[in-house]
């Protein structure tokens, strides 16, 4: 998924000479063909992420459309101020590429994950958020990226998952997808949980005959507030999965739509994400998340006692 | 203090009677250092606020921004009358200097440590596109605390913008202090060589001094430029200058008002 993203972003630069890519300390090679043929519209700054930060709102404020990448929290948390004032305030077509969103850095140890970065960009006024679930989606929405007119924040996720969307679809920023049609019940999903919807979809139906509904939003900001509508309204029950703290989340999102629009339809939703807490194992991402209980087994569990309308937590 | 000097004074001390309150010294110590830029060094147009080939200025120390506004409603930017809703629910001039809001403002700055790395970002810009255009920043010397300042420094020297300038408002105050006494920062002039830049230092309220730094450059072609002027926080009211107590003012009455402007007379 992050080759896919940057290749997108060397391909794209290919056709519009407004785009520059910045990177802070990345691997040797990354990138080398941009470097090599688009030597002044290829930097490498240095282990600076404030100064990057600053640096592609000055390239913005006089008509570049930067592409920063590096790690999700240092782009996210250690710079903060910096997307705040100088990105957003000032409304520039910033891109942040953050690589490792969520747990995928698990034997890096709590440094390097990022699990709040979704909760700290969501409050921010004029950003976009986007957390594609596989490298073909990664590639469909790059595409849309050059043109969108504000701040954006592309999460990725590890790598070499689980392909889930076909070549042939259409994907546009803040329109989320029916992988599985609306239903009585649903999973809201972002990123790559949506592929553990899918083998949750797949345990409900081959195991209990129950058909469930999954929601991708590859755009956790701004929300698809039609189709959450829709959802919020048709539904019975609807379980939101991501791999990020439950706290300001996407689960979070549209719970306040939800309070917002449909207060009558809270009751349903139920949240799944990262308890509040540093993780207190390494291993690898998998282990991580499972550890804190997200399989698609529990995803099952919990859509069965939803039904059964059991108390669940 | 010449009378441009002292009408420049007065126009931000009708601010000042708006709403009576503001970042007195870090103002005073910028006026002589944005009327020569704007009298002598830089390329605008009022009418034409987003020219494309316009130099560009970005207030760092944004605190200090009523100086900036003074010098562009001077220049016509916007009507004088702007000026005298400072800071009001409706008025386009705020404490800090907003992009977008404000013609002429170039990025919005407040929070400290943000404007190099923005000149950098426009510096670059032109660099890539053999734009002839120059890019000035001001940065307070308390503003070098932020370690932010020193990454873009870095980056500066090793893209060899010497389309840019950093202009070092030296006023050796904070708001707490004495800077030296806050965190001393040593040689300023040793450090920024030290960072990759072509360092000057002057008294930052003589005109004529000013003028002959900015008419002589660039110097090596290759090297950023730090010019940095030593200024008198609160320059020009003898009671404010060189005062820490008189960083920022929450209230102005009357009398105090009165006696500022009868020290411009």
């Amino acid at each position: 998924m992050r080759k896919t993203c940057l290749d997108s972003v060397f391909k794209l630069a290919k056709t519009n000479k407004k785009i520059i890519f910045i990177g802070s300390d990345l691997g040797p090679g990354t990138l080398e063909e941009m470097r090599n043929q688009m030597p002044d519209r290829f930097f490498m700054e240095g282990i600076s992420e404030q100064h990057i930060i600053g640096m592609s709102a000055g390239l913005a404020l006089s008509g570049f459309i930067p592409y920063v990448n590096t790690i999700a929290p240092f782009l996210t948390r250690r710079c903060y101020e910096q997307i705040l004032v100088d990105v957003c305030l000032q409304n520039l077509p910033v891109r942040l590429i953050g690589n490792g969103g969520g747990v995928v850095y698990a034997p890096l140890g709590p440094t390097h994950l990022a699990m709040e970065d979704i909760a700290i960009l969501r409050v921010l006024p004029n950003m976009t958020i986007l957390a594609p679930c596989d490298a073909v989606e990664m590639e469909l929405i790059m595409n849309e990226t050059v043109t969108w007119p504000g701040p954006l924040y592309i999460r990725l996720a590890k790598g070499g998952d689980e392909i889930i969307t076909n070549k042939s679809e259409v994907r546009k920023i803040g329109k989320g997808v029916e992988i599985k049609p609306i239903g009585k019940h649903n999973f809201i999903s972002t990123g790559v949980m949506t592929q553990l919807t899918l083998d949750a979809h797949k345990i409900l139906l081959d195991d209990y005959d129950i058909n469930v509904g999954i929601i991708h939003l590859h755009t956790i900001s701004p929300l698809d507030r039609d189709l959450i509508s829709k959802t919020l309204t048709e539904a019975e029950n609807i379980i939101t999965v991501e791999e990020h703290y439950r706290t300001g989340g996407l689960g979070t999102s549209i719970l306040e739509f939800c309070n917002d629009n449909h207060p009558e339809h809270s009751h349903k939703i139920s949240r799944i994400g990262i308890p509040d807490e540093f993780p207190k194992n390494y291993g690898s991402q998998q282990q991580l998340i499972e550890g804190w209980g997200i399989t698609a087994i529990s995803l099952s569990k919990l859509m069965l006692a939803k039904i059964k309308n059991e108390s669940v937590s | 203090m010449d009378k441009r000097s002292k009408e420049l004074r007065k126009l931000v001390l009708s601010a000042f009677k708006s709403d009576r309150r503001g970042h007195i010294g870090p103002t005073f110590s910028l006026i002589e250092i944005l009327r020569v830029l704007f009298d002598s060094f830089l390329k605008f147009n009022p009418e034409k606020p987003i020219w494309k080939d316009r130099d560009r200025l970005i207030l760092s120390k944004g605190h200090g921004c009523l100086a900036l506004y003074a010098i562009l409603a001077d220049y016509g930017f916007f009507d004088k009358s702007e000026l005298e809703k400072f800071c009001k629910y409706d008025s386009i001039l705020g404490g800090h200097p907003e992009y977008g809001k404000v013609p002429g403002i170039e990025a919005s700055t407040g929070a400290l440590g943000h404007g190099l790395a923005i000149g950098v970002g426009i510096a670059l810009a032109a660099k890539i596109n053999k734009k002839a255009y120059r890019t000035v920043v001001i940065t307070g010397d308390g503003e070098l605390n932020e370690g932010s300042v020193w990454e873009s420094a870095m980056s500066a020297s090793m893209h060899k913008l010497s389309n840019l300038i950093v202009v070092v408002d030296k006023n050796n105050l904070q708001s707490y202090g004495l800077t030296r006494d806050v965190i001393d920062m040593g040689s300023l002039k040793s450090k920024w060589e030290a960072f990759g830049f072509e360092v000057f230092e002057i008294d930052g309220h003589d005109i004529q001094a000013l003028e002959k730094i900015l008419s002589n450059l660039p110097h090596t072609g290759s090297k950023p430029i730090t010019i940095i002027c030593n200024t008198i926080k609160g320059k020009g009211f003898d009671f404010a200058e060189g005062n820490a107590n008189w960083h920022h003012k929450s209230y102005m009455d009357d009398e105090l008002l009165n006696k500022m402007s009868k020290l411009l007379e």
